[in-house]
């Protein structure tokens, strides 16, 4: 089909498959990626995005296909491969030494010399020529952990450029980001993509794909189900191509019809384990009937605020009042007692704190409520009563697999996050606090989360949602706060706009106001 | 993100690859009897021939099992909460001195179904309170259990050296061991039991403790899946942070699973001293307490694992002997190497076979390696 004249693809992946075990992984995928543009992969979680570019990025090999790069057929056995054919990577989860300089990081592994002086010399000037041809500014002596995570971001992206990448891969790159550095860094994959270069765009967030990308191919279980030119399709087809129906993009909710203050926050100081205060000297209500969101970038101060208001970290000073009857946070507040007082939590990290992944389904639907003495027959767990609790809510929250007996790890992260909402909604409890309730959930799933904290918030419930996704925030909360360095910097109700937020976010109108 | 290693068939997991690592440390340790020049299928056959051969080696295999089983449960219990008692070893030990305590004001008065449950008190309390400086250490100050226990043992060795040399030697002895039990103090053999299957036993040290072994393993599965202080334990040993979440108090699990462990290390000692020995002598305990890490590692931390476990280690250590008697180029130490590659294979590199079993199970059959996370997406 390709014709002599025409560039050859920089990127052609023909019937790729991979499978782990049973599972097909990637299946019979065909992608062809035209240099110089920007092109954008969204899926679910767990429909072979990841995989597909493990396999590209050479962490995994196809159990067959063929990749060829340039025109090229190629084997690309490891990442040291995939590097030396141009194609470089940007992880989600950064791969930079905290306590090492840019230069150090930027050299690292591939080091010129068996002296560390000479190749710092030499990536000195190399560094400072890739800074000005792309305009990614960053001062090559500063230590990684002193910089903020956009311009750590762009060590990454500097790194796979100092490695000779002409073909960029980044995997959701903005999760960490806030609006503006966003928007700073879709500047700079243009100005990438203008020189030349390719760019691959892994992400769920399909705003961003229609911001910036050419193309865009979608994937669903394993599958790639469509390749679209992104100017001529739109949020709405692309969602549905994701989850194979029509989706809900913004829940439908009525006004909300706020009650009498179900907990009061007042002069809430606190501090992480490093003493560095996290949270400083916050006040605010949540009353009954109505969601608050609190919105920031993550790192300002929201982890420590749930884990105090929940009993996890003990605050420095300040009060909570449940109820109208205090919370002694400070002292010896824990969390098993205000889970009895009818506070129950839903913790953003529901891998380390609200499941135990090595546990049965079973297992984890009583977690902090294993003293009910409905799950108990003296000091003997009533595994009856506990299995048939664990089936009715794998029901009434469709679960799936259904299976209470599986290990909680198996299950996806949206049913596994289901797992952490159904124990914590069905104990009816009057206060429901909610970190990242969306975060590495399937577009699916989070319809249905939204709607079950909606009728929540219709029952009479005091929600408070924490999120970094300002779309959740806004198309949640009846009322929205933002976090800026510890501190609410703005109130703003739910038409708020997402530029007034993002201002908010970056802590603009605090410096202003200094 | 999909892992490439997939679950296996149960049996798969607790048999077959149990059996493969074993198979391995057996061959590699053949390979070192041969080096010393000795037939390697003829040391094997006097191995499992000593151990289960005669009634008497059978009995033999039980009574060091028993013992195996007891620290195999007091390591399991305490790595179910997510810490690693060095220390069965001292607490064994120290446990010796509960019972000595015991045993010498009783013996003389007390027929031994009286003596015996008294015993089983002292020396798990002993052996519990052993544990619980640590423990409180640990979840109090943060010094961490692996450091204590160790120093623990030199203390309690320390302690007991003092006081079988001293306080506890009958006057007039040079042994430092306590004066033999009397009558009251001797727990029955178990060896009729052997002798019901038609096999003769000269004498054997199989006692009575051998069941309450076994009792002991029932009550810490009973313990670990299926009571709420066992659940609180499983919670903080997989995620202290999950058992913050759900209002599981640090200090209080800890504490108590450190002295349950601590009290089956003590009970330990009730099977060489009041089963065999009838007295409590220097280092009676001799290592059993590390095996009993290896035990509890072999046997996946479960107590039918661990029984299991038990009994070939036990087998070890009475084919071993024989086999050091029949073969003289092959010395008590050979024993110990054979024993470390079974230990290595076994419980160090228990992992190092899977892999590739995984990729046979998978190109063979795979519906068995049933992954079932990326089905059933949301809703």
């Amino acid at each position: 089909m390709a014709q002599a004249t025409i560039e050859p693809a920089a990127i052609e992946l023909i019937g790729i498959n991979k499978s782990f075990g049973a599972v097909r992984a990637n299946r019979d995928i065909n992608l062809e990626i035209a240099r110089g543009t920007i092109h954008g992969i969204v899926g679910e979680n767990g429909a072979g995005k990841s995989t597909l570019m493990s396999i590209l990025y050479g962490f995994y090999q196809a159990d067959s296909g063929e990749i060829r790069v340039g025109g090229k057929p190629a084997s690309i056995k490891t990442p040291n491969d995939a590097i030396a054919l141009g194609i470089g990577m940007v992880h989600q989860h950064f791969m930079l030494v905290d306590n090492f300089t840019v230069l150090e990081n930027i050299i690292l592994g591939a080091e010129s010399d068996a002296l560390l002086k000479r190749s710092i010399a030499k990536a000195r000037s190399e560094l400072d020529r890739l800074e000005r041809e792309y305009g990614l500014e960053v001062e090559p002596d500063a230590i990684i952990e002193e910089l903020p995570v956009g311009l750590q971001q762009r060590v990454e992206i500097l790194k796979a450029l100092y490695r000779g990448a002409e073909i960029l891969i980044l995997d959701e790159p903005t999760g960490v980001l806030t609006p503006a550095e966003a928007d700073h860094l879709f500047r700079i994959l243009r100005q990438l993509k203008d020189q030349g270069k390719t760019v691959v765009l892994i992400t769920h967030k399909l705003r961003e794909i229609m911001a910036i990308t050419d193309t865009v191919s979608v994937m669903r279980q394993g599958t790639m189900v469509a390749t679209r030119e992104t100017a001529k399709t739109t949020v709405e087809e692309l969602a549905e191509l994701m989850v194979g129906r029509r989706v809900l993009l913004r829940v439908e909710k009525g006004e909300a019809e706020a009650g009498g203050v179900k907990l009061a926050v007042k002069n809430l100081t606190v501090r992480d384990s490093r003493g560095v205060t996290m949270v400083d000297d916050i006040s605010f209500d949540i009353r009954a009937g109505e969601i608050v969101g609190i919105a920031g970038v993550a790192g300002n101060g929201q982890s420590e605020l749930l884990e105090a208001i929940s009993g996890i970290r003990h605050a420095v000073s300040g009060s909570v009042m449940l109820d109208g009857k205090p919370i002694d946070l400070t002292g010896k507040a824990d969390p098993g007692e205000l889970r009895d007082r009818g506070l129950a939590h839903v913790p953003e990290d529901r891998h380390h704190v609200g499941l135990v992944l090595a546990f049965e389904e079973n297992e984890n639907s009583i977690l902090g409520y294993h003293d009910d003495p409905r799950y108990l027959k003296g000091p003997f767990l009533n595994v009856d009563a506990i299995m048939a609790d664990a089936r009715d809510k794998i029901e009434k929250y469709d679960i799936r697999p259904g299976n209470p007996r599986l290990k909680t790890a198996n299950f996806s992260g949206g049913n596994q996050q289901k797992i952490v909402l159904a124990r914590e909604i069905e104990q009816d409890p009057g206060v429901l606090i909610v970190g990242q309730p969306t975060r590495g959930v399937d577009v699916g799933a989070i319809e249905f989360i939204h709607k079950r904290l909606i009728a929540m918030r219709d029952q009479g419930k005091a929600v408070l949602v924490v999120s970094v996704e300002l779309d959740e925030i806004r198309s949640l909360s009846d009322r929205i706060l933002v976090m800026f360095a510890g501190r609410i910097v703005g109130e703003r109700g739910p038409e708020a706009t997402e530029g007034e937020l993002g201002l908010l976010m970056a802590g603009v109108e605090q410096e202003a106001a200094a | 993100m999909s892992t490439p290693y997939a679950k296996l068939p149960a049996w798969a997991d607790y048999g077959l690859i149990p059996l493969i690592n074993l198979s391995v440390a057996f061959i590699v340790a053949g390979f070192v009897v041969l080096l010393v020049g000795e037939n390697p299928f003829r040391a094997a056959v006097i191995l499992v021939e000593g151990a289960f051969g005669k009634g008497t080696g059978i009995a033999f295999t039980l009574f060091y099992a028993t013992t195996f089983i007891f620290t195999g449960l007091s390591v399991a219990v305490a790595a179910h909460c997510g810490l690693f008692n060095i220390g069965t070893e001292g607490q064994a030990y120290i446990a010796g001195l509960g019972i000595a305590i015991v045993c010498l004001s009783f013996d003389s008065t007390l027929p031994w179904w009286l003596t015996f449950p008294l015993a089983i008190v002292a020396s798990a309390l002993v052996g519990a309170l052993w544990a619980l400086i640590p423990a409180y250490l640990q979840a109090k100050r943060g010094s961490h259990i692996v450091i204590t226990t160790i120093m623990f043992n030199f203390i309690a060795a320390s302690i007991m050296v003092y006081l079988l040399v001293g306080p506890l030697k009958p006057a007039g002895s040079q042994a430092p061991q306590t004066r033999n039990f009397l009558a009251g103090a001797e727990l029955p053999k178990l060896n009729w039991i052997i002798e019901l299957f038609g096999a003769k036993i000269r004498s054997a040290p199989l006692n009575i403790c051998f069941l309450l072994a076994l009792a002991m393993a029932f009550l810490v599965w009973l313990l670990i899946w299926r009571t709420r202080l066992g659940y609180e334990m499983r919670t903080y040993g997989h995620s202290p942070k999950a058992a913050r979440y759900a209002g599981i108090s640090e200090t209080r699990i800890i504490i108590t699973a450190m002295m349950i462990s601590g009290a089956l290390a003590g009970m330990m000692a009730l099977n060489p001293v009041m089963g065999d020995q009838h007295n409590v002598a220097i280092d009676f305990v001799s290592g059993a307490g590390f095996v009993g890490i290896a035990v509890a590692l072999m046997g996946r931390l479960h107590p039918v694992g661990i029984v299991l476990a038990a009994i070939l280690f036990g087998m070890l250590y009475q084919g071993g002997a024989e086999l050091a008697f029949e073969m003289p180029a092959i010395s008590r130490d050979m024993i110990v190497i054979i024993q470390g590659l079974v230990i290595l294979f076994a419980g160090a590199l228990e992992h190092m076979f899977r892999p590739y079993i995984q990729a046979l199970f998978a190109s063979f059959s795979p519906r068995s390696v049933g992954m079932e996370a990326v089905k059933g997406k949301g809703a």
